[in-house]
């Protein structure tokens, strides 16, 4: 398929199955750069199926994934985790943050895994930590600091390798409120200022409300709002 | 706190084990798993002596040397006449019988004495001679079988042994061993005084082996530690204190080894069974030798589970359990080294004052050296922490994998160190015990003067005469190139108890060329021999008697043994012959004869030997020239030439320290697997999200095989290190030059480095399942 | 709510009494205001009038009670039309979508489209909200704040209805 000019990321009739469960049902998908958009659905409904289509960490059985004009579908699992490593950032809601690494040394992950120099990756990541304000955690390990705070050191590590597309499952689920509209906030203010574009999974209507539009998930087919009204 | 509270709470913990749903049970089942390997050790290790006892009784009981010429034949004698031989490197041991009245003595195990042409078999030999192939061994022992050797009779199930009926033995009549028996058994037991030596290396294996199985089963107790963890956190949300967790988690160890004996026994039995069907080293053992002592039984029946009980209230005192989760105290105090240096320097203090005792002053004092390298070798687990957190802290840089693995080790050096430092003893244990046996071997290993290179086997026969014919059948034998065939004999000055004698060896000119470099040689022709290397007051002694052109007499008469007495002339040239450096006789030193310079009858007075060089290319050359000696002569003895002879008991005394050190390298990994799977399944949330981050699962690997490099690097460096000073102190103790062996340091070094590649290479594919997306699902 | 939609909506079953129209109403959706028999009259003659429904036929004995209603192809694409349109999200409006859920069940129609829709028009208001409180000062966060969580307030009770709907389905249409 050809996604319309000036998509980023499209997907059209997506279908994934584990063993007997039907995860994704021909589920469609497309974004700008620099549109956050927001994935929604009831749980089970194929949501994070989605993201993880999306993102190139599970290929589908059947259907399109074109990002930026290359078909994901043809990329082998080498050239996907590349793609992953240079050109996509990750935040989950929790247990992403490597226990045993100072949060700096979590956020320079991706520049090491991309193989920048550690000092070099340090101070790329110290960078990210200022803009989040959790600067003051880079010798800390993720055991001795707040879950908003692990968080925030998250979103950094996610926007350290300046990626394109950003994605988000559940970002602010293990958060209050207050904590998570603060990453919320500094997640889609860092990503439009970068032009990055942001896949946002979640199920509360308050986070959805920092994105563009949403899609809605349900029983493995989306709907997307904007084209439906 | 009293006693009815601990039983309340231990019992409790035992409760919480066994219904703790599937995960407790795969955790109680872990532990009983390792503990029971250990326990087997243990009780293995507690039968030894008994085993080797009961060996000893049969090989006593079954003892058949007369150590007297002057037995009488009488109707309760019976002559015996040594009849073993190998067959495919395994040992057959071989005796004919023929009784000498109705009162003769029957060999242990066998109720009635075979007849001539008939024999009583182990099963083992039974089984061998019907099976294929055999068929060369079965022309060697052509007896009918009627009968088989009683366990009594045997030193174990897979023994090779026979008893033949026989006729016409002649008592001491020649090379071969033929006595005359009125009983079977040792009938003066004088006790072999052991060499002090030999005890003080039998000590340090048991001590070296057995460390590490009390390390491994300290680390059994513990696996699965953070699930359990997790679960006495919920126990304290619902109420109970922190005094009560840990007596809990006590009782679920104690759970775990209780089960841990029961599967130790289960094994240990098991593996007595399967003992009867296997060979250590060429021997066997029947299961009923395998009876632990019930003193060590008990022993080990307490130890373990008091020994399961204190490593965990150890372990937990490092741990908070609070009721919303588990907190490893944050900040643990730095190691000290001081006390962790004091251990291995007590030790070393121990064996001080035994240094440069050697076997001639007398005992080691057994509580000394166990004591001294019991504590050298609880330094290594007390250092190596230390030794572990000081390197790792220090640690940095490098590629992202070494970043994942060091970063992890500082977070939890304990861990690590704990894992290794099994292998660390056992390794440094073997070192010391390897160097220890390399530098005693060479007084226990014999030059036996014999030249593989020259002749591959010899066979003495028992008989006088029929030399010649021997020679020409043994030529004509399958794999035989050559057959040399020489005799030997005395020769006197004197007629009775001559004051000096000397040897001759008889051969033709081709034979005697084997021997020394002959200017010339007809038949006829004698020559004198002198080995250089004879004793000098030999060779002086036995010039007088060869004194060309004088009267000598051939089998003179000694004592009460009467010899022949031939007279000759010696001839009135005896031309000098130089030995050759690679004779075939030892010790030629004595006239060289060819066959018709001697007179009539002398034949019958000479011991044959027959000197084969084999064609390596025939399968089997030597199983052939064995079965033609059987045939030739039933009484005649083969050998295989080897330049060396080492004593029995370190032979297997090293390999067996081989193969422990490898069961319990085996062991130790079998842990550190254990660990490293469940710390993968602990993390696999983590590895699913660092997939997403397009994280290659080469670094991932790679940072496994780091994370387990790292301290067994360390490990093996510091268990190098006291190893080789405990075998330097130990050498000079057995007062040996102390030199390295390099060799055993290498070999054990990389058995540690098979172990590292083992463990990484199997937690291989569950890190790749790990790492699916599937991981990354919320359930 | 409209009580025009609603009681064409339950004409959409098959024609019916004024009388059994009033039951059905108080029965489904007036739990705590049963209907006038006056309102559904009126009711009635103003959708007669604007050709939505027309009277199928009259019982003897005479009285408005006794007239026969049915829909007509005007009045089913003016309910299909009112379902499709969101309702203007504003607070405790639970009674209207409810009502729209029920008859989107009880006619065959989608009824998680209907949430669906809904919940974008929900979502449309809360961008501006919160697009609003990141621009605002505290006073602003705090008012919009209210008003975010009385939205997401009715955003969950719509998953809650649309997780539940199957059990609804059966519910209604017993």
């Amino acid at each position: 398929m050809t996604p319309p000019p000036g998509t980023l990321l499209a997907a059209e009739d997506l279908r994934k199955s584990y063993g007997p469960t039907v995860a994704l049902d021909g589920a469609g998908f497309s974004i700008h750069p620099g549109e956050v958009v927001a994935v929604m659905g009831p749980s089970g409904s194929g949501k994070s199926t989605l993201l993880h289509c999306l993102a190139g960490i599970v290929p589908p059985d059947s259907g399109s994934i074109v990002y930026d004009g290359r078909e994901l579908a043809g990329m082998s699992d080498t050239e996907r985790s590349a793609l992953r490593r240079s050109e996509f950032g990750f935040v989950f809601q929790f247990g992403q943050l490597v226990p045993e690494l100072t949060c700096v040394e979590n956020v320079a992950l991706p520049l090491r895994l991309n193989g920048r120099p550690r000092k070099e990756a340090e101070r790329a990541a110290l960078a990210w930590m200022q803009r989040l304000e959790v600067d003051d955690l880079a010798a800390k390990r993720p055991g001795e600091v707040s879950g908003g705070q692990g968080q925030r050191v998250a979103v950094a590590r996610a926007l350290v390798t300046e990626p394109r597309v950003i994605f988000a499952d559940e970002p602010t689920g293990a958060l209050d409120s207050l904590n998570g509209e603060r990453v919320m906030e500094l997640l889609t203010e860092a990503a439009r200022s970068a032009n990055a574009a942001v896949v946002l999974v979640t199920h509360e209507a308050r986070v959805a409300a920092y994105s563009d539009r949403e899609i809605v998930v349900r029983d493995g087919r989306s709907r997307d709002m904007e084209r439906a009204i | 706190m009293n006693v009815r509270q601990w039983n309340r709470d231990l019992g409790l913990g035992v409760r919480f084990a066994f219904t703790g749903g599937r995960e407790g049970w795969v955790r109680v089942l872990l532990t009983a798993v390792g503990v029971g390997l250990g326990v087997a050790l243990l009780l293995l290790t507690t039968a030894l002596p008994h085993m080797l006892a009961a060996r000893d009784r049969v090989s006593d009981a079954r003892q058949d040397y007369s150590f007297s010429y002057t037995v009488p034949k009488a109707d309760d004698t019976l002559l015996l006449a040594v009849t073993d031989t190998e067959w495919h490197d395994k040992e057959v041991r071989g005796r004919l019988l023929e009784p000498e009245g109705p009162k003769a003595p029957l060999p242990p195990g066998v109720g009635r004495l075979p007849a001539k042409g008939e024999m009583v078999v182990s099963p083992a030999l039974k089984a061998l001679l019907s099976s294929d192939g055999a068929e060369l061994l079965r022309a060697r022992i052509p007896y009918r079988i009627t009968g088989t050797i009683g366990d009594s009779g045997l030193m174990g199930p897979r023994e090779l042994a026979y008893y033949a009926g026989a006729e016409g033995l002649v008592p001491h009549s020649g090379g071969t061993r033929v006595d005359r028996l009125k009983a079977f058994g040792d009938p003066h037991p004088t006790p072999q005084k052991t060499d002090p030596v030999l005890i003080l290396m039998t000590l340090v294996v048991f001590v070296v082996l057995l460390m590490p199985v009390a390390v491994f089963i300290a680390a059994a107790v513990r696996f699965g530690g953070e699930r359990r963890d997790r679960r006495l956190a919920a126990l304290r949300l619902v109420g109970s204190d922190s005094r009560m967790t840990r007596r809990i988690a006590a009782g679920e160890a104690l759970a775990g080894s209780l089960l841990g004996l029961v599967v130790g026994t289960v094994f240990f039995l098991t593996g007595r069974q399967a003992a009867g069907s296997v060979e250590v080293l060429g021997e066997s053992f029947f299961p009923s030798y395998l009876d632990p002592t019930p003193g060590l039984v008990v022993l080990v029946a307490v130890t373990v589970p008091a020994a399961a009980v204190l490593v965990t209230l150890l372990a937990m005192r490092g741990v908070a359990v609070e009721p919303l989760g588990v907190v490893r105290t944050a900040t643990q105090p730095r190691r000290r080294l001081w006390w962790r240096l004091l251990l291995p320097l007590a030790g070393l203090a121990m064996l001080y004052p035994m240094v440069g005792n050697g076997r001639n002053h007398g005992e080691f004092n057994q509580y000394l050296v166990v004591g001294g390298v019991l504590l050298l070798l609880v330094g290594v687990t007390a250092l190596l922490p230390w030794l572990v957190e000081a390197v790792v802290s220090r640690l940095g840089g490098g590629a992202l994998s070494w970043q994942l693995a060091v970063r992890r080790l500082q977070l939890s050096s304990g861990t690590a160190a704990r894992l290794v430092n099994g292998i660390a003893v056992a390794v440094a244990g073997a070192i010391a015990l390897q160097m220890l046996f390399a530098g005693v071997e060479s007084q226990y290993t014999k030059e036996t003067g014999q030249d593989p290179a020259r002749a591959q086997m010899s066979v003495n026969l028992s008989g006088h005469g029929r030399l010649a014919a021997a020679g020409a059948e043994f030529a004509r034998t399958k794999g035989v190139r050559t057959a040399v065939t020489l005799s030997s004999g005395q020769i006197g000055g004197t007629r009775k108890d001559p004051e000096n004698m000397a040897a001759i060896t008889v051969g033709d000119c081709r034979a005697l060329r084997e021997i020394a470099r002959l200017p010339s040689c007809r038949d006829g022709d004698v020559f004198s021999a002198e080995n250089p290397r004879t004793d000098a007051g030999y060779l002086a002694q036995i010039r007088t008697v060869m004194r060309p052109g004088t009267r000598v007499w051939i089998d003179p008469s000694e004592a009460e043994v009467r010899g022949r007495e031939i007279a000759w002339k010696l001839p009135a040239t005896i031309r000098p012959a130089p030995v050759r450096k690679d004779s075939l006789l030892t010790d030629p030193s004595g006239l060289l004869v060819t066959p018709s310079a001697l007179p009539a009858g002398t034949a019958a007075t000479l011991y044959g030997q027959v000197f084969l060089r084999l064609d390596e290319s025939v399968p089997d050359a030597r199983e052939h020239a064995r079965t033609a000696a059987a045939r030739i002569d039933p009484l005649a003895y083969p050998w295989t030439f080897s330049a060396t002879e080492q004593s029995n008991r370190y032979t297997s005394l090293r390999t067996g320290l081989f193969i422990g050190a490898v069961c319990v390298l085996a062991l130790i990994g079998a842990s550190l697997l254990v660990s490293q799977l469940e710390q993968l399944r602990e993390r696999r949330k983590l590895l699913s999200s660092l997939l997403a981050f397009g994280t290659r699962r080469r670094t991932l690997g790679l940072s496994v095989l780091w994370q387990t490099a790292v301290p067994i690097a360390l490990g093996l460096l510091l268990a190098s290190a006291v190893g080789l000073t405990l075998g330097a102190v130990l050498l000079k103790m057995t007062d040996t030059a102390v030199s390295v062996d390099w060799a055993s340091v290498l070999s054990m070094a990389g058995a540690g480095a098979v172990v590292v590649l083992a463990v990484t290479l199997l937690s291989l594919p569950p890190l790749i399942r790990l790492m699916r997306p599937e991981g990354l699902r919320t359930e | 709510m409209s009580i025009g939609h609603t009681l064409l909506g339950l004409l959409e079953s098959g024609p019916r009494h004024g009388y059994d129209l009033k039951r059905a109403f108080d029965e489904k959706f007036g739990h705590d205001r049963p209907l006038h028999y006056g309102q559904v009259y009126s009711t009635m003659s103003r959708l007669l009038k604007h050709g939505l429904v027309e009277v199928d036929g009259i019982e003897a004995g005479g009285g408005p009670e006794r007239k026969r209603y049915a829909i007509t192809d005007a009045g089913v694409t003016d309910v299909e039309r009112w379902l499709a349109t969101p309702e203007k999200p504003e607070e405790y409006l639970q009674s209207t979508l409810y009502t729209k859920v029920v008859l989107a069940l009880l006619t065959h129609r989608d009824a998680a489209d209907i949430l669906d829709v809904q919940r974008s028009e929900h979502l449309r208001s809360m961008r501006i909200l919160t697009d609003r409180k990141r621009k605002g000062d505290l006073a602003d966060q705090l008012v919009c704040d209210h008003a975010l969580f009385h939205l997401e307030a009715d955003l969950r009770w719509l998953e809650l209805t649309a997780a539940r709907l199957d059990k609804l389905r059966a519910e209604v249409t017993r």
